[in-house]
C-alpha cells in the first residue's frame, strides 16, 4: 500500500506501508545500528518514537523470542529501506511483519532513509506521521502531535505493581536490588540476575520510603522514554535514595534523574545518540568502550555540581558527558547502554562493580543499620 | 600519548609480485601506510621487488629500493639504511614470513631493529595451525574438532569423537593429493587408507567438516593499550568450502541476529588478545553452524589483508593507514576519523547500503584445470559494488565484471536439469549464472539453498529480481508502466537489461546485427526513462549512515528521489576511467597509470575525478582524486557521472582495454575524450587498417590472412607459409593463441579456435620463428616524440610479451636497429596524432625489423620504464593530453643510468597443477618483478631471485630440448659444465652432448623406467631445468617435469634464450652481486 512519512517541517518522503495499516506519528528518531532491530522495537525507550532503521536491510533474521527487550513493540511506528517479506532464520519464531502487524504497529519500507536521517541530523528531532492519503494532511498531523516533553510516557511503560523479575540468580545470598522501573529493558534484569542478584521491579511512582523499606542492598534506576525534565516527582525520588546512601547504579534516563538529583540540568541533544557504535572513553583508565546508546537528552557537564559529582565517561564524538559519578558515594550512572542488546558489550564491567558495591555496603555494618532505621522511620 | 619519538627511519616491507593471493591491495595498504609515516615525520625506507606498485614511485617513501624480497637483500639494505624499525603488517604474507625470518637469523638483533606492528610470536601462533587451535581452546573458543591419525586403530577415536561428513587430509602432500571428504564409515576407511599410504609421514588429519556453515569475516583493529574495534563484518555469500577469496561476499553481515554478531565480536576481540596482536588491523574467519548456532574459529591474520582492504573500500575506513599509526605508537582514540572529519576514529562505522564483492577467475588460461572453487584460491581479481540494497549491489557488480553481462542473468545453457542442479551443488565460477538460470527454470530458494548451503535470505532477494524480470517481460516499452520502470531501476536493472527482458516487435529485415539492435532498444529504454525524468543520484560513503556531515567525496550511485550527494564543484575537471577487475593481461600496471594521471591533472590545478570498481587498487582510495565514483565501468554509469560531472575531459587510454572498450560509445555521445583520437585508436587495432597504415610507411609487418573455414584457413596457411601464428578474432591477453608448424596441427586446432572464436573469423599470421621481440614505449603531443624506453624481449617471439623476461636497455642489438624502433615509433606516432602513450611492439627477424602491434594507450611495462628510467610517463602523457606539448613541459629522454633492469614475470602454476607450464602466445603470468644490476647477468639473476625462481650456484642442471634446438644447446652445456655444474640428460640429448665432448649423465624419461627425471627433480638432485618442448608425443613427460620443477621453486627455463640468459646470470652471481641501490640513489648518479 501506498503511503507517506510526513515531517512537521513539510518534507514529505514516499513508502509501501507494511506492518498494521493504520496512521500514526511520533517523534522521529534515526538509529544508526546494523543489527539488533526487535531489541530496539521491543525497548521501552522508544514508547511514542517513530524509529528510522539506517541499515538497508531489516527483517532479515525474523523475531526470536528470548531477544525481546519487553513483552511490546514501543514505538509508534517504524520506517525502513528495505524489508525482509519472509523469515529464514533456523531459530526465529515469526516475521517483523506479523509482529508489527499483531502489535498494531504501522510501518513503511522502500523509503530512503538517508535523505529522512539527513534531514533529521541537518534539521533536528522532529514530530513525522505516516499514513495514506494527502500528504499535506499528513504533515498537518505531525505539526498537531503533542510534543515529547509534553507526554509523561514513563507511567505509560512502567510495571504496574512491585513485582519479581521472573529470572532467579543461581547461587547462595543474592543481592537484593530494588528497580526503579521507568521501562526497563529486559537484558538489564538479566545482567543484574546473572551477576547474582535478586531483582524486584518497582512501578516509577513508587515513593523511595517504600522502596527503602523492603531493604535492598542496592537500587537501579532504568532507562526509559521522554524528557527527564517532565519527571520532577522522579528526582526527587532518587534525591531521597542518595541521601539512604543505598548503592546507586543508574543507566540512560536513570543517568539523567541521578544528574538532576544532584542538581544539573539536562538539554535536549539536537539529534540524540542512537546506535551501536558509539565511542567513550573511560576517563579513569583512558580506555575507549564501543557502546550501545538511544537518548535526545545529556547532561551538561558544567551544569554538574563540582563537588558533588564527577564525570567518568565522555563519548569520543561530542564530549557530551556519558557517565557520572557521586563523590564518597557508590552512586553512579551512564548516558550509554552497558547492557549492550543490541550492540557490543565492552562495558559489562559496570555490573560488576555494582555488584561489588553491594558486597561492600553489605558488609559494612553502619550504613546497612542506618538503611533499617530508615526503613523502620519510613 | 603520542607517535614514538625514539624512532627516526622505519623499514616497511612490500608483498612483492602480484600472485594470486596477493594482489594489488598490498600495493593500497602499503602505500597508505609510507604515505601515513611519511607524514609522521618519519624517514621511510620501502622495499618491494614489484616496480609496477604506486608505493615504489620514487616520491613515496624517502629511499625505495626495488630488490628481492629475500633475507640477505634485507640485511644489505638495514645495513645502508640503519632503521630503526620494520614494519611487517602491510606486506601480507610475504611481509610476515620475513619479519620471522630477520628475527630467526638475528638480523634484528645484530643491527639493533625492532619490529613494529607484530611480534614474531604472534606471527608465528596465526601460521602454525596446531598452536592457534590449543589457543583458542584455551580460551574457550571453538575450532573445527579434529585429530591426527597415525593407524587405523586410532580412526576409532576420530569416528567416535567426530559426526560424518568429515574431511580427512594427508599430510604433507602436494596439491591435496590423499584428500577428500568422507560421509560414511566406508568411505572413510577406504579414504584414511589412501591417505595413510599418500602422506610421507604416515598422518592423516581427521577433521570436522564445517561444509555448509555460514561463513563471516570480522576485520578488527586494536591499539597497544587494549582498545579494539570491529570496522566491518563481512558475510560470505557462498558457504564454508569456498576459499574467501573465491567466495562472492557481502558486507555488513546480513543474516545475523543482534545476539549472534556481538559473539562474534566478543570472540574476534579474544582472538586477537590471545594470539598476542598488540597492535593493528586483523582479520578474523569464522564458520557458523545455522542449525546450532555452534561457532567455531577458522583463522586469523594479524596483519592487513585482502578483506581489510575489502572492508576499508566498503565502509570508508582506511584501515592500513589506521594501523601504521598505531605501531608508532598512538591510540585509536587519539586519532580522528578523517572521512567525517568531525568524529573519533575510535569507533565502528556503520553503512547504510550495502556491499558486494564478486571475484573473477581466468580458468580458461589454465587448460586441465576444472573450474571448481575450493579451499584453495583460484580467483585472479575482483569486483566490488554499491547500491541502497544487496539485490542493486549485486546487479552492479555482476555488470563491473566484464564478462559481458548486463545484471545478474544467465544464457540459456541447454543443461539438463539433472545438471544444472550438480553444478550448483559443486562450486563453480558460474555459480551466480546458474543460480539464475535455476530461478528461470522454476527452482524455488529453499531447494536451492539445501542444493548450495546459501543462505535463503540470499536467494530470498534473488527471488525478488527473478520477479521483477517476469513482471518486465509482460510489457512492451510503450505499455511499460512508469512505476515498474521505477522500481526495476532502484532494484538495479540497466537499461540494457532492461531493453533485452522487454517483448519487442519483431524487428524488419535490414543488416542489422542483433548487437545494434540492442543498442537501439537500450538507446530507447534510456530514452522513456528520461521522459519519465528518472535518474540516479550520487550518495557518500561516510562510515556513519549519514550521522555526521561527511566532506569527503567518495561515492555511488543509486536509484533514490534524495538529495544528490555528488557536490560536483564549477572548476574545470579531468575524468579518468581506470581499469575494473584485475585479470591475466590487465592489472596493477593500469591502475598505476590511471593514479599517475590523477597526480598529473591535480598538480595542473585541475580537478581529477576517478572511476573504478576494483577494491584492491590505490586508485580507489578515496584519499587521490578530488572526487571518487565506486561504479562499474558501464556506458549507463560512466554517462550518469559525466552529466552531473560535466568533466571537460575524459580519459580512457590509461586504463587498459576496460576504458577503451567504452571509447567509440562515449565519442558517438558527444564525451569530450582526451588524447588519441577514437579514429586513430581504431586505426592501429583493426588489423587490416594497421597493416594498410604500415604499408603506407613502408614498414614491414609479418604476413596475415584469416578464415572462416578450415579449407579457407589452410590456403592462406599456405599462402603466408609455415609457421604461422593462428588465434580468434576479438579476445584479450593472447587467448587460445597458438603457433602451428604444419597443415595437419592447423587442422587439429583450428575447430578451437573457430569455437572461442564464434562469428567472427579467426585470425593467422606469420610467426617469426626465432624472431627477437621488442617493447617501445613512447609519449607523443601529436607531434613530437618521446622515447620511453626499448626494451629487449629475452624469450623469443612466440612467448606472449608479458610473460617474457625483457632487459632495459636491450642487450643483444646493434645501435642501428635501436635508431630504427626509434624512427618507425617516431613516424608511427605522427601518422596516428598519438597524443599521450603509445606502445609498439617491434620483432627482429632474420635481419628486418617487423611491427607486430600497435597499441596507442598505456601499457602494462609504463611503469617498469617509469622506475627504471626516473621519467614518469604517464603523468606526461597526462599533460600532453591536458594540451602541454612535450617541449612546454620541458622533457627529454631520460638519460640511460648505467644499469641494467630485467622485467621478470611470476606464474601462477602452483594454483594450477593440472596444466601444463609452458609459455606460448598466451599470457599466464599474474605479476613481474624487476631485477637491478650492474650488467644484463646481474640484472636477470636477481629477477630470477625476485620472483622466487633463484638460479643456482651450483649443482645439477638437467638437459633436454628439442633437435631444432640442439646446436644452439651447445654453447650453453659447454658453459655451465665448465662453471662446475652437472649435467643431466635423457638419452637423445646426453648423447648428442656426449658426441660434442661435454660430458652429462643420463636419466631415464618419466615413464620409462626408475629412477626418472621425475624422481630425480622430487628429490632435491636437479637445481636447474632447460627444457625446450619437444613436440607432442612427450607432451605428458615435459608437463611433469615442468610441474615438479614449479613444485620445488627450481628455475625451470622453457627457451634457449632463457638459458643463454640464465648463464649470464650466473657468472655474473659467481662473480659477486654488487650491493642494493636505491631509485633515489640511481637518480642522484645519473
Amino acid at each position: 500500500m501506498e503511503a507517506y512519512v510526513a515531517l512537521e517541517n513539510g518534507m514529505v518522503l514516499p513508502g509501501q506501508m507494511f506492518g498494521a495499516p493504520l496512521p500514526a506519528g511520533g517523534e522521529v528518531v534515526f538509529h544508526t545500528g546494523m543489527t539488533g532491530y526487535q531489541e530496539i522495537l521491543t525497548d521501552p525507550s522508544y514508547a511514542g518514537q517513530v524509529v528510522v532503521f539506517t541499515a538497508s536491510h531489516i527483517g532479515n533474521y525474523g523475531i526470536h523470542r528470548q531477544d525481546h527487550e519487553s513483552a511490546r513493540i514501543h514505538p509508534a511506528a517504524v520506517i525502513v529501506r528495505d524489508f525482509c517479506r519472509r523469515t529464514f532464520h533456523r531459530q526465529s519464531e515469526s516475521g517483523l511483519d506479523q509482529v508489527l502487524r499483531q502489535a498494531g504497529v504501522p510501518a513503511l519500507a522502500d523509503v530512503d532513509t538517508r535523505a529522512l536521517t539527513v534531514a533529521i541530523r541537518d534539521g533536528g528531532t522532529c514530530r513525522g506521521y505516516i499514513g495514506t492519503g494527502d500528504p499535506q494532511e499528513l504533515v498537518r498531523k505531525a505539526q498537531a502531535l503533542p510534543p515529547i516533553h509534553e507526554v509523561d510516557w514513563v507511567s505509560r511503560v512502567t510495571t504496574p505493581r512491585v513485582r519479581a523479575h521472573t529470572r532467579e540468580p543461581d547461587g547462595d545470598a543474592p543481592y537484593a536490588v530494588a528497580v526503579l522501573d521507568c521501562g526497563v529493558k529486559k537484558s538489564i534484569l538479566d545482567r543484574l540476575v546473572d551477576e547474582g542478584c535478586r531483582v524486584t521491579l518497582f512501578p516509577a511512582g513508587t515513593p523511595a520510603a517504600d522502596i527503602l523499606a523492603t531493604l535492598p542492598e542496592g537500587v537501579f534506576l532504568s532507562n526509559g522514554p521522554g524528557d527527564p525534565a517532565r519527571y520532577p516527582n522522579l528526582v526527587s525520588t532518587v534525591r531521597e535514595l542518595l541521601d539512604a546512601e543505598v548503592p546507586l547504579f543508574g543507566i540512560c534516563l536513570g543517568h539523567q534523574l541521578l544528574a538532576r538529583a544532584l542538581g544539573a540540568e539536562t538539554i535536549k541533544l539536537p539529534f540524540g545518540h542512537h546506535g551501536a557504535n558509539h565511542p567513550v572513553q573511560r576517563l579513569a583508565t583512558g580506555r575507549v568502550e564501543i557502546t550501545s546508546q538511544n537518548h535526545n537528552y545529556a547532561v551538561p557537564a558544567d551544569s554538574l555540581p563540582s563537588h558533588l559529582a564527577e564525570v567518568t565517561h565522555r563519548s569520543l564524538n561530542d564530549d557530551s558527558v556519558e557517565g557520572l559519578e557521586v563523590i564518597g558515594q557508590a552512586a553512579y550512572s551512564v548516558q550509554f547502554h552497558p547492557e549492550a542488546a543490541p550492540g557490543p558489550s565492552d562495558s559489562l564491567y559496570l555490573f560488576q562493580r555494582f555488584v561489588q558495591d553491594m558486597e561492600t555496603f553489605r558488609q559494612n555494618v553502619s550504613p546497612y543499620r542506618k538503611l533499617k532505621k530508615h526503613a523502620a522511620s519510613g | 600519548m603520542p607517535r614514538r619519538a625514539d624512532l627516526h627511519t622505519i623499514l616497511v616491507l612490500g608483498s612483492g609480485p602480484i600472485v594470486i593471493g596477493q594482489a594489488s591491495e598490498f600495493d593500497y595498504s602499503g602505500t597508505q601506510a609510507v604515505k601515513a609515516l611519511k607524514q609522521e615525520g618519519y624517514r621511510v625506507v620501502l622495499v618491494n621487488s614489484n616496480p609496477a606498485t604506486i608505493m615504489t614511485d620514487q616520491d613515496q617513501a624517502d629511499v625505495t629500493y626495488i630488490e628481492p624480497l629475500t633475507v640477505e637483500m634485507l640485511e644489505r639494505i638495514i645495513l645502508a639504511e640503519k632503521p630503526d624499525a620494520v614494519l611487517p603488517t602491510v606486506g601480507g604474507q610475504t611481509g610476515l614470513n620475513l619479519a620471522v625470518e630477520l628475527a630467526e637469523t638475528g638480523v634484528l638483533d645484530r643491527y639493533g631493529v625492532e619490529l613494529i606492528g607484530a611480534t614474531v610470536e604472534s606471527v608465528q601462533l596465526a601460521e602454525d595451525r596446531q598452536r592457534f587451535k590449543d589457543t583458542m581452546t584455551s580460551i574457550g573458543l571453538e575450532t573445527p574438532c579434529s585429530f591426527l591419525v597415525s593407524s587405523l586403530d586410532q580412526a576409532e577415536q576420530a569416528l567416535e569423537a567426530i559426526t560424518f561428513p568429515m574431511i580427512l587430509r594427508a599430510s604433507f602432500t602436494l596439491g591435496g593429493a590423499g584428500s577428500g571428504i568422507a560421509r560414511n564409515r566406508g568411505e572413510f576407511l577406504t579414504m584414511l587408507r589412501e591417505g595413510l599410504a599418500a602422506s610421507p609421514v604416515g598422518t592423516v588429519l581427521v577433521e570436522e567438516s564445517v561444509l555448509g556453515w555460514k561463513e563471516f569475516e570480522l576485520e578488527v583493529i586494536r591499539d597497544r593499550v587494549g582498545n579494539g574495534i570491529v570496522v566491518c563484518s563481512i558475510e560470505n555469500f557462498d558457504a564454508m568450502g569456498v576459499h574467501t577469496g573465491d567466495s562472492i561476499t557481502v558486507a555488513p553481515a546480513q543474516t545475523l541476529t543482534d545476539r549472534q554478531y556481538q559473539k562474534l565480536r566478543d570472540q574476534a576481540l579474544q582472538v586477537l588478545d590471545a594470539v598476542g596482536v598488540v597492535t593493528g588491523g586483523s582479520n578474523v574467519q569464522f564458520a557458523l553452524d545455522p542449525d546450532s548456532d555452534r561457532v567455531t574459529v577458522i583463522e586469523m591474520n594479524p596483519r592487513v589483508s585482502r578483506s581489510s582492504a575489502l572492508a576499508s573500500k566498503a565502509t570508508g575506513y582506511p584501515i592500513a593507514k589506521i594501523a601504521a599509526l598505531l605501531a608508532v605508537g598512538y591510540t585509536l582514540p587519539e586519532l580522528p576519523n578523517e572521512i567525517t572529519g568531525c568524529s573519533s576514529a575510535c569507533f565502528e562505522p556503520s553503512i547504510d547500503y550495502t556491499v558486494v564483492k564478486v571475484p573473477r577467475w581466468s580458468f580458461e588460461k589454465f587448460p586441465g584445470t576444472p573450474d571448481s572453487l575450493g579451499t584453495s584460491m583460484q580467483s585472479v581479481g575482483e569486483v566490488m559494488a554499491m547500491g541502497r540494497t544487496f539485490r542493486e549491489a549485486l546487479q552492479k557488480a555482476m555488470r563491473s565484471l566484464e564478462l559481458g553481462f548486463d545484471g545478474w542473468e544467465s544464457m540459456a545453457s541447454g543443461r539438463s536439469l539433472a545438471q544444472l542442479k550438480k553444478d550448483l551443488a559443486n562450486p563453480n565460477q558460474n555459480r551466480l549464472t546458474d543460480l539464475h538460470e535455476a530461478f528461470r527454470r522454476g527452482l524455488m530458494p529453499e531447494q536451492l539453498h539445501r542444493l548450495t548451503g546459501i543462505d535463503p535470505w540470499f536467494l530470498d532477494n534473488l527471488a525478488r529480481l527473478m520477479e521483477i524480470e517476469g513482471r518486465l517481460r509482460g510489457f512492451t516499452l510503450s505499455e511499460l508502466p512508469d512505476e515498474l520502470l521505477r522500481e526495476a531501476k532502484r532494484e538495479g536493472f540497466s537499461d540494457r537489461r532492461i531493453a533485452r527482458l522487454l517483448p519487442w516487435a519483431p524487428e524488419p529485415a535490414h543488416d542489422f546485427s542483433p548487437r545494434q539492435v540492442l543498442d537501439r532498444r537500450t538507446v530507447l529504454v534510456h530514452a522513456a526513462r528520461q521522459a519519465s525524468n528518472l535518474h540516479p543520484i550520487f550518495r557518500r560513503v561516510d562510515t556513519c549512515a549519514a550521522e555526521f556531515a561527511s566532506e569527503t567525496p567518495y561515492l555511488f550511485s543509486t536509484w533514490e528521489t534524495g538529495p544528490c550527494e555528488s557536490r560536483p564543484t564549477d572548476r574545470s575537471k579531468i575524468m579518468v576511467l581506470g581499469g575494473g577487475p584485475n585479470r591475466i593481461g590487465q592489472g596493477i600496471e593500469f591502475d598505476t597509470c590511471c593514479c599517475h594521471a590523477v597526480q598529473a591533472i591535480r598538480q595542473a590545478g585541475l580537478e581529477a575525478i576517478l572511476v573504478n570498481c576494483n577494491p584492491e587498487t590505490v586508485s580507489t582510495d578515496y584519499d587521490l582524486s578530488d572526487r571518487l565514483y565506486f561504479e562499474p565501468l558501464r556506458f549507463e554509469e560512466v554517462m550518469h557521472i559525466v552529466a552531473t560531472e560535466q568533466p571537460r575531459g575524459v580519459i580512457v587510454t590509461l586504463g587498459g582495454q576496460t576504458p577503451l572498450n567504452l571509447a567509440r560509445q562515449l565519442d558517438q555521445a558527444g564525451v569530450p575524450l582526451l588524447g588519441t583520437g577514437v579514429e586513430a585508436i581504431d586505426r592501429a587495432e583493426d588489423r587490416d587498417r594497421c597493416g594498410e597504415l604500415l604499408g603506407q610507411l613502408g614498414i614491414a609487418s609479418p604476413r596475415h590472412g584469416s578464415a572462416h573455414s578450415l579449407d579457407q584457413a589452410l590456403v592462406t596457411a599456405a599462402h603466408i607459409g609455415y609457421p604461422v601464428m593462428v588465434r580468434p578474432s576479438y579476445v584479450l591477453g593472447g587467448r587460445a593463441m597458438r603457433v602451428v608448424y604444419e597443415p595437419d596441427e592447423l587442422r587439429l586446432y583450428f575447430e578451437e579456435a573457430v569455437k572461442v572464436s564464434g562469428e567472427h573469423p579467426v585470425l593467422i599470421d606469420q610467426f617469426l620463428e626465432d624472431a627477437v621481440e621488442f617493447d617501445v614505449d613512447a609519449v607523443c603531443d601529436g607531434r613530437e616524440v618521446l622515447i620511453g624506453g626499448i626494451m629487449q624481449h629475452i624469450e623469443e617471439a612466440g612467448i606472449h610479451s608479458g610473460d617474457s623476461f625483457a632487459v632495459l636497455p636491450p642487450y643483444k642489438c646493434t645501435a642501428e636497429q635501436i635508431d630504427l624502433m626509434r624512427r618507425h615509433t617516431t613516424r608511427i606516432a605522427r601518422a596516428l596524432k598519438v597524443i599521450g602513450l603509445l606502445n609498439i611492439q617491434f620483432a627482429l627477424h632474420e635481419g628486418t625489423l617487423h611491427v607486430l602491434e600497435i597499441n596507442p594507450r598505456a601499457s602494462r611495462t609504463v611503469p617498469f620504464l617509469e622506475k627504471a628510467t626516473g621519467q614518469d610517463l604517464a603523468c606526461i602523457a597526462t599533460r600532453c593530453m591536458l594540451g602541454f606539448s612535450l617541449a612546454e613541459q620541458g622533457v627529454v629522454e631520460a638519460l640511460p643510468s648505467g644499469h641494467t633492469f630485467v622485467k621478470g614475470p611470476v606464474f601462477p602454476f602452483r594454483r594450477f597443477p593440472r596444466t601444463d607450464h609452458l609459455l606460448g602466445p598466451e599470457m599466464k603470468s599474474t605479476g613481474e618483478v624487476m631485477g637491478i644490476g650492474r650488467n644484463f647477468g646481474e640484472a636477470f639473476a636477481r629477477a630470477h631471485l625476485a620472483a622466487g625462481q633463484a638460479l643456482p650456484a651450483a649443482g645439477t642442471v638437467f638437459l633436454s630440448v628439442n633437435d631444432r634446438d640442439k646446436d644452439e644447446l651447445l654453447p650453453i652445456a659447454r658453459e655451465l659444465s665448465d662453471l662446475g655444474y652437472h649435467l643431466l640428460a635423457t638419452g637423445g640429448t646426453a648423447r648428442f652432448l656426449e658426441g660434442q665432448g661435454v660430458p652429462a649423465a643420463v636419466v631415464a624419461k618419466v615413464g620409462e623406467g626408475s629412477p626418472h627425471i621425475g624422481q630425480a627433480i622430487r628429490d632435491g638432485e636437479v637445481q636447474m631445468v632447460i627444457n625446450t618442448p619437444l613436440g607432442k608425443q612427450s607432451r605428458y613427460d615435459e608437463s611433469a617435469i615442468r610441474r615438479e620443477a614449479r613444485a620445488l621453486d627450481i628455475p625451470c627455463i622453457t627457451t634457449l634464450s632463457g638459458g643463454r640468459a640464465a648463464v649470464d646470470g650466473i657468472k655474473a652471481m659467481r662473480e659477486g652481486m654488487a650491493g642494493v641501490v636505491s631509485l633515489q640513489e640511481l637518480r642522484a648518479r645519473g
